[in-house]
């Protein structure tokens, strides 16, 4: 069970390097990296932390800490790919409605210069 | 220059790596509705199909990215309502839509009053087409699924020959579903309780090319317009800023 901790510790914080990594190159936005670093911050309290684990386990009922550190993580990872997948599509659309709107500028541009038709 | 008589009426075809056909059905326009404004939505073919649109003398829109024949068409909607045509006959540009039935939906749309009207297979017609067998069930299935929502039989839910007027065209040019989207266009008519009429026309086959729909992607294709319909019935309209952009 140690080991689980220290694995899940290393891995939060891994994940809370890359994070800031990308955010210092300028390869993730602001506002899309605070959800991965709640995650990061929130496993790695759970890892830090074992007695909470295991009251929690209690709580919801479960035997073992260490299924209800992977329902924490299931939960965390499912809240942000979903935050995730509504900002693709968000992005979907826009893209769409530009491209829309870059062919139909283009088309009048042409029209007005005599090239279409 | 167009006429501003032809901004009654805009002819749309969506294509999509058409070079062997689209010319013959522009020509085929242009000899049933000579002077007819021609838009073919190009949606970002690999092949020549930009050069003979505009070489057989059709306006030609071009998409730069490929969007798919739900937001190919849409763009066309977007193009006509923008530029103030109070109708829009979208065909398609393999040739399996006579042209000859332009004139008879044009009619229907004016006469009935609704907001669309779709050219559905006459019983009987169009030698050598052939639905497939897929096909034939997804229209059956659509057609039991979609006559409790629309409270009214639909014949062919996925036939491509529509004509729509100008309510019908700002509707969609808002808000049009971005894959196989003639179902789903249904409901979203409904959502706004607009009408449709049908009007018997000639199918013929293809003249190049074939389907995109394989039947190894019709499974996908009835989960996903089968999702696209309830989605549509559900979906809230209240004040949403994407609502609003789009």
């Amino acid at each position: 069970m140690d080991r689980l901790y220290i694995l899940l510790s290393l891995l939060s914080l891994g994940l809370i390097a890359i994070v800031l990594r990308s955010l210092r190159r300028e390869r993730l936005r602001v506002e899309h990296s605070v959800s991965w670093l709640l995650a990061g911050v929130a496993l790695l309290s759970l890892s830090l932390s074992p007695p909470a684990l295991r009251s929690a386990a209690r709580w919801l009922g479960l035997g073992e800490p260490a299924v209800a550190l992977m329902a924490a993580i299931l939960m965390v990872f499912l809240v942000v790919f979903y935050k995730y997948s509504r900002v693709v599509s968000e992005l979907k659309d826009m893209n769409i409605t530009l491209v829309q709107r870059v062919a139909i500028l283009e088309f009048k541009v042409g029209r007005q210069d005599g090239e279409v038709r | 220059m167009r006429s501003q008589a032809g901004r009654d009426t805009l002819v749309l075809i969506p294509a999509y790596n058409e070079e062997a056909s689209i010319r013959r059905v522009i020509e085929e326009v242009n000899a049933v509705r000579p002077g007819a404004s021609i838009l073919v939505v190009n949606d970002c073919s690999a092949d020549a199909t930009v050069s003979e649109a505009a070489s057989a003398g059709a306006m030609v829109l071009s998409l730069p990215c490929h969007l798919g024949l739900g937001g190919c068409v849409q763009a066309g909607y977007k193009f006509a309502f923008a530029d103030g045509y109070q109708s829009v006959v979208r065909i398609d540009g393999d040739g399996q839509h006579d042209p000859r039935d332009i004139g008879r939906l044009l009619e229907c749309l004016a006469s009935s009053g609704v907001e669309m009207v779709i050219g559905v297979r006459a019983p009987g017609s169009g030698d050598g087409f052939r639905t497939s067998l897929i096909r034939r069930i997804g229209i059956g299935f659509f057609r039991l699924l979609l006559r409790p929502i629309l409270g009214r039989r639909v014949s062919d839910p996925t036939s491509g020959f529509v004509a729509v007027n100008r309510r019908a065209l700002e509707l969609f040019s808002r808000t049009f579903p971005l894959e196989y989207p003639e179902i789903e266009a249904l409901v979203v008519l409904q959502r706004k309780a607009f009408r449709f009429d049908e009007v018997q026309s000639v199918m013929r086959p293809r003249m190049a090319g074939r389907s995109s729909i394989t039947p190894a992607k019709s499974i996908f294709f009835v989960l996903h317009v089968l999702l696209g319909v309830f989605v549509n019935i559900l979906r809230y309209d209240g004040p949403s800023p994407r609502a609003q952009k789009r």
